[in-house]
């Protein structure tokens, strides 16, 4: 009953403040004014959640249009619901029962008089039903006609139209090849790589690559051997081998007056189980010429299918810099953020001009690249399990790195949100720019180091990894180069041994000063004459199992930490409650973020790794080797009730992977709600119990393998 | 080998104290006149104080560090500030004659315990270590006059007492004069209780009548694997009742933090416990005669908390985690928790506010929906009744749905355990400070620091429902045979669940929204920290036990 207490939401006055820092954040890099004689719409429905809704919004304010955000159950309190001049209930939690129904978008569509919709990406973006009965209320989709997201919607269609178009499509043999020197002739005609593969195949069995007519003879004879002992099916298919592929898209914009033009491209290869993690732009692969052929056939499939709005023409390009369509995207883009960095067109407002039938005022010529700018995704996911996992929780601290220059932080969240089950896990997208790609990147590390979020496990480890990684920051790189660089997965940063005294030294003197300010008693009478603390502190840092005697003194001005016969000399204007120290250990910027300080041990971020230090007085670890080793307790995988109840939902089933920490099943008791999880990984062994049924305290519930 | 090294490492520390080498030298003129009087008194000397710190021997200090236990020497080393610590009686020898217990082999300096006092971060401490390595540690009438003597001083001086427990039990071969010792314990363990506090390390065996000592402390902690603590150890159980138990079972760490509620909260080994023990000493006034204390933080008493806004669901069915708001308003989110394991629906431990020590108490919502049962009103009363007697100011968090039903809370006496909570904070005249979250219903609410029972402060979040209990039981009795429950409830929701039935009336002080909290209770502690609250004189009240 409570839950539908409100249903509109009003605007609270403490929230101007971060609404200020939201709106001002990336305003500055736009060079497209807002003409405010220029007729637009007085109203524009969102019709999406998180940073998206809010990056409209942000323009949408700029552009003095009112929005109206919907929000569903689990977004009450959402950033993009409290940005909105009204905020309208959509729906449970789940998006098919939220921002996926039409029918109550379009009731309250009616009720807010909304003119023009902005679909976002993702939910209802590229539905052509949804454009078609916005149409039939007269209400105007911020988005291409639904002729355009049909065509490109279809996987043949479009790579049909795009061939019509004189689109570069990757060149292939849809037939059986009956022999070697067929594949030979269908080789040469296609061009060396090629690929080939059994028909029947797959995951890499019977499939070879030849590079010339001697390789394609043996791989067909090979293959086609291949082929038939594995799957007992010997026909074999050729097509172009695309190696080293990049993923790169143009940027399109249309109006319905027959303009059309590129905004260049975003260069996207950093990729794990096809999606992005890293983009910039511009790529540093392409040279004017391929950018300019790549816009061109971009611009001209646009035409071709009457484009209007921002859309994305994707391609693969190969190592000798041929490319070749892969799919259009007719929406607003994820990473549209770094095209809008490097060329100061706001994509959004120009959506919305186009919208309401304006001519594109900008040229093919007006577009610049100015500078460099990438993108990251940060992701509320476990990055050591293959490449990112999802996990979920409430962000019991957040700060975004916006106060540093030239970066803009897109996201839809605030300290104290939650990352629920029933959306997207992306947290924000953080960008950083600058005058070059070496700029950018150490913006980037930087924004990184000072990106402070707790409560949720993300992917800045990941991350921070990437964008120094020596392969990518000479630009060596394509959409395996997760798989190529990490075979065995991520994990984590490799400290070398200097780095390791850095991150120990650290923590030795955020102990000193916790140690000291123990005895800094305000009100006790009863302290010695003497000095309570020796000038200087023998300690034990152990650092990844690694044990480093050192001596901590702390001066005037500094401390000086004394590893292993090295003296390390940290700045002391760092605070201890502060989430982000910056350090200064010998002369050198360090950044530290103090991730948790129980007892003992300190957990330092340092990198974007988090690392566990823990920090003994000498004569601690010198009885330490006299205490057991204590063997690890195993969790036990058994998900037990821990009161009488009943079971409101379970929410796994035998045979399936569960993370530690998700959620098995929800219990009711005393009209409460009781979330039980896993205590480890695991595959789902047993469920015991149906949903709706009661069960006893310390029943057994589900167990894992 | 290597422990021998360490050990005499150890010895040498100790022979170095400035402290007892001084004492050597003045004492040497007074009492000799001869060279070979002074030569030989003096090698005496050395050789008992050599003696003393050697305890039960090589041999058995071995054994000792084989169970993954530390000396009790080496215990008190890593307990105080170094070269703090100084001895009494480490002469003392036990006076038995029974059982060849005359012969000198059997005699050892210091008779299986070392007392005298220490600094812990500067503030001073009493504390007694026994000695496992003599006579297992048992208990002799010399051995409880020393723990006596450090008692009584702790009492004179307004400083705590700190024992760290290892003894098998009685020294058998003195018979009754061991049980005088233990009751001449435990009468100054009572005397003691509420003027300063007393802390119990359990770090080996306690067994049989010893354990009362711990049991009548403020606080008894634990050591996961060696320590035990039990009345009748599992031979004598099994001659009696024939059950089989093990001991870590029947009187082990986890035994007593989760299911009997004897010890307060356990650490992984004597290292670990130790200096956690340094650390919760922190939190602790000296005696009930100091003010709680304060130290500096580098946490801005003013900082806003907007995390906080909207972590209480509006869906007054959906848990949340207590000890998230907790984290987000103390200082620095340095918590020490006592008994987390236990009665987990009600949160309590210490923390700090603008560097000063607070209790707080919270209910749990995550567990049990934070209801009040026997378990979780005997462990706030205990935590509530110590902050009490040690002026520390008292903070609770309020979302409790009403007491646990049931008959097994009824035949277990829920009435007289629940009203030990309701006695706690109604006695108690510390600075209390209220936050209602969510729920306050029925004789929950009233019990729970309400302004009725003398709370300084009640504050209520925008998401408080102070009410008789929920709106589905109400209407069912206010409109018994209404056709539209429905609708009813919905007009019972309108009225009640919300914070103005409470505001209007002045039970609650303010509407507080969440993230002022932080910065108001600090406001409030430094104004109430001159509160001043005398109850009529009485002998002593009557605690319903």
């Amino acid at each position: 009953m409570a839950s539908y207490r409100f249903n509109l939401v009003k605007r609270v006055p403490q929230f101007s403040s971060s609404l200020y820092r939201i709106a001002r954040r990336c305003c500055s890099i736009y060079t497209t004014p807002v003409d405010t004689n220029e007729p637009t719409f007085d109203k524009i429905l969102i019709a999406n959640r998180g940073e998206i809704a809010c990056r409209v919004m942000q323009t949408c304010k700029r552009m003095g249009i009112k929005t109206v955000a919907i929000f569903s159950e689990a977004d009450r309190h959402a950033l993009h619901a409290q940005m909105a001049d009204e905020a309208m209930y959509v729906g449970p939690a789940p998006s098919n029962q939220s921002y996926l129904v039409m029918d109550r978008i379009m009731d309250i569509i009616r009720k807010t008089g909304a003119q023009a919709v902005h679909p976002g990406y993702g939910f209802l973006s590229e539905n052509k039903e949804f454009a078609k009965k916005l149409a039939d209320e007269g209400v105007a989709f911020i988005g291409p006609p639904s002729g355009a997201i049909q065509a490109m919607g279809d996987k043949i269609e479009s790579k049909l139209l795009a061939k019509d178009a004189k689109v570069n499509v990757i060149p292939g043999f849809d037939g059986v090849v009956k022999d070697a020197d067929e594949a030979v002739q269908i080789a040469n005609d296609i061009g060396y790589p090629v690929m080939i593969k059994a028909s029947a195949g797959g995951g890499g069995k019977g499939m070879r690559i030849a590079w010339n007519d001697q390789e394609a003879r043996d791989g067909f004879r090979l293959s086609s051997q291949e082929a038939a002992s594995s799957f007992g099916d010997d026909r074999l298919l050729i097509e172009k081998f695309i190696d080293n592929p990049r993923h790169i898209e143009m940027q399109v914009l249309a109006d319905s007056h027959g303009n059309a033009l590129y905004l260049n491209e975003r260069e996207c290869s950093i990729q794990r189980r096809n999606q992005k993690v890293v983009e910039e732009a511009p790529s540093i692969f392409l040279d004017p010429d391929t950018r300019r052929a790549m816009g061109e056939q971009a611009v001209a499939l646009a035409r071709a299918v009457d484009y209007t709005s921002a859309g994305t023409v994707e391609f693969l390009v190969d190592s000798q810099k041929n490319f070749y369509f892969l799919e259009m995207n007719t929406r607003l883009q994820v990473e549209h953020p770094i095209t809008e960095c490097i060329t100061g067109v706001d994509i959004v407002q120009q959506m919305i001009r186009v919208a309401k039938g304006h001519e594109l005022t900008i040229k093919q010529s007006d577009i610049p690249i100015r500078g460099w700018a990438v993108e990251c995704r940060v992701y509320a996911e476990d990055p050591y399990k293959s490449f990112g996992l999802p996990s979920i929780g409430w962000l019991s601290r957040y700060q975004e790195p916006t106060h540093l220059p030239k970066v803009r932080c897109d996201s839809g969240i605030q300290e104290g949100s939650e990352i629920s089950m029933y959306y997207d896990p992306m947290i924000s997208k953080l960008v950083t720019y600058g005058d070059n790609r070496e700029e950018a990147l150490q913006n980037m590390c930087r924004a990184l180091d000072n990106y402070v979020i707790r409560g949720v496990t993300h992917n800045i480890p990941l991350l921070q990894e990437i964008i120094a990684h020596p392969r990518f920051v000479s630009g060596d790189i394509n959409t395996k180069f997760l798989y190529e660089e990490y075979p065995d997965g991520f994990q984590g940063r490799q400290l070398s041994d200097a780095e390791q005294k850095e991150v120990a030294a650290m923590a030795a003197c955020i102990y000193l000063r916790d140690q000291v300010r123990a005895g800094a008693f305000k009100n006790e009478n009863r302290m010695p004459l003497q000095p309570v603390n020796p000038a200087a502190w023998d300690i034990t840092a152990i650092v990844q199992g690694q044990e480093m005697p050192a001596t901590v003194t702390e001066n005037k001005d500094n401390f000086t930490v004394t590893i292993d016969g090295q003296t390390l000399t940290v700045n002391k204007d760092w605070s201890i409650a502060a989430a982000v120290l910056d350090a200064t250990i010998n002369g050198q910027q360090n950044t530290f973020q103090c991730i948790s300080r129980k007892g003992d041990e300190i957990k330092l971020q340092y990198k974007g790794t988090v690392f566990k230090v823990e920090v003994l007085p000498k004569k601690a670890t010198d009885y330490s080797h006299l205490m057991p080793e204590k063997p690890k307790v195993e969790a036990s995988g058994e998900v037990r009730s821990p009161m009488a109840g009943s079971l409101v939902s379970i929410s796994v089933q035998p045979g399936q992977d569960v993370a530690i920490g998700q959620e098995v099943c929800v219990i009711e008791a005393m009209k409460m709600q009781n979330s039980l999880t896993a205590d480890r990984s695991g595959k789902v062994k047993a469920v015991h119990f149906e949903t709706g049924t009661n069960v006893s305290e310390d029943d057994l519930i589900l167990e894992l393998e | 080998m290597a422990a021998l090294v360490k050990y005499s490492r150890a010895l040498v520390t100790f022979s170095k104290n400035p402290a007892s080498l001084s004492l050597l030298r003045a004492g040497c003129p007074r009492f000799c006149s001869g060279d070979v009087m002074s030569a030989s008194v003096h090698d005496r000397i050395e050789e008992k104080r050599r003696a003393a710190l050697l305890g039960g021997g090589q041999r058995r200090i071995d054994a000792q560090h084989k169970k993954g236990k530390l000396t009790a020497r080496e215990r008190v080393d890593l307990l105080v500030d170094p070269g703090t610590f100084v001895e009494y009686d480490m002469f003392a020898e036990h006076r038995c004659s029974d059982f060849g217990m005359e012969k000198d082999e059997n005699k050892f300096p210091g008779d299986g315990v070392v007392t005298g006092h220490g600094r812990i971060h500067g503030r001073p401490v009493y504390l007694f270590s026994q000695d496992f390595t003599v006579f297992g540690g048992s208990l002799s009438s010399v051995h409880a006059g020393k723990i006596c003597k450090i008692m009584d001083q702790a009492m004179l001086t307004g400083v705590p007492v700190i024992g760290l427990n290892d003894s098998g039990g009685a020294r058998i071969q003195e018979g009754v004069e061991s049980l005088a010792g233990y009751a001449d314990i435990f009468q100054r363990n009572v005397e003691a209780s509420g003027m300063v506090p007393q802390i119990s390390l359990i770090m080996g065996p306690c067994a049989g009548g010893a354990v009362y000592s711990p049991a009548l402390t403020d606080f008894t902690f634990m050591v996961k694997d060696t320590s035990y603590l039990f009345i009748t150890g599992p031979d004598v159980v099994k001659s009696v009742t024939r059950e089989e138990v093990t001991q870590e079972e029947l009187g082990g760490a986890k035994t007593h933090t989760t299911l009997s509620g004897v010890a307060h909260r356990a650490f992984e080994n004597d290292i670990d416990a130790l200096l956690r023990l340094r650390e919760f000493y922190n939190f602790l006034p000296l005696s009930n005669r100091d003010p709680a204390p304060i130290r500096p933080t580098e946490d801005p008493a003013d900082r806003l908390c907007p995390v906080l806004d909207h972590l209480v669901p509006l869906d007054s069915h959906k848990p949340y985690n207590m000890l998230d708001v907790i984290q987000a308003l103390i200082d620095e989110e340095d918590f020490f928790e006592i008994m987390p394991k236990y009665a987990k629906n009600i949160v309590v431990g210490f923390a700090r506010m603008n560097g000063r020590t607070v209790g707080i108490v919270g209910n749990q919502p995550k567990v049990a929906s934070g209801c009040l049962d026997i378990n979780a009103s005997v462990k706030g009363a205990r935590f509530v009744r110590f902050c009490d007697a040690f002026n520390i100011p008292l903070i609770t968090f309020v979302d409790v749905p009403g007491f646990l039903p049931g008959t097994s809370q009824e035949f277990n006496g829920i009435i007289r355990h629940g009203a030990k909570l309701l006695y706690a904070y109604s006695e108690a005249t510390v600075p209390k400070i209220t936050v209602i979250t969510r729920k306050a219903y029925g004789g929950a609410y009233d019990v729970m620091a309400s302004k009725h029972v003398k709370a300084d402060i009640n504050y209520a979040w925008p998401t408080a429902e102070v009410a008789v209990m929920g709106a589905k039981g109400a209407v069912s009795i206010i409109f018994r045979g209404d056709q539209d429950q429905a609708k009813k409830e919905a007009e019972y929701v309108e009225k009640f669940a919300n914070p103005f039935p409470a505001a209007i009336r002045g039970f609650v002080d303010d509407i507080l929204e969440p993230r002022m909290t932080r910065q108001r209770i600090c406001r409030d502690l430094d104004l109430l920290s001159t509160k001043k609250e005398s109850r009529p004189w009485k002998k002593h009240a009557n605690l319903p036990l």
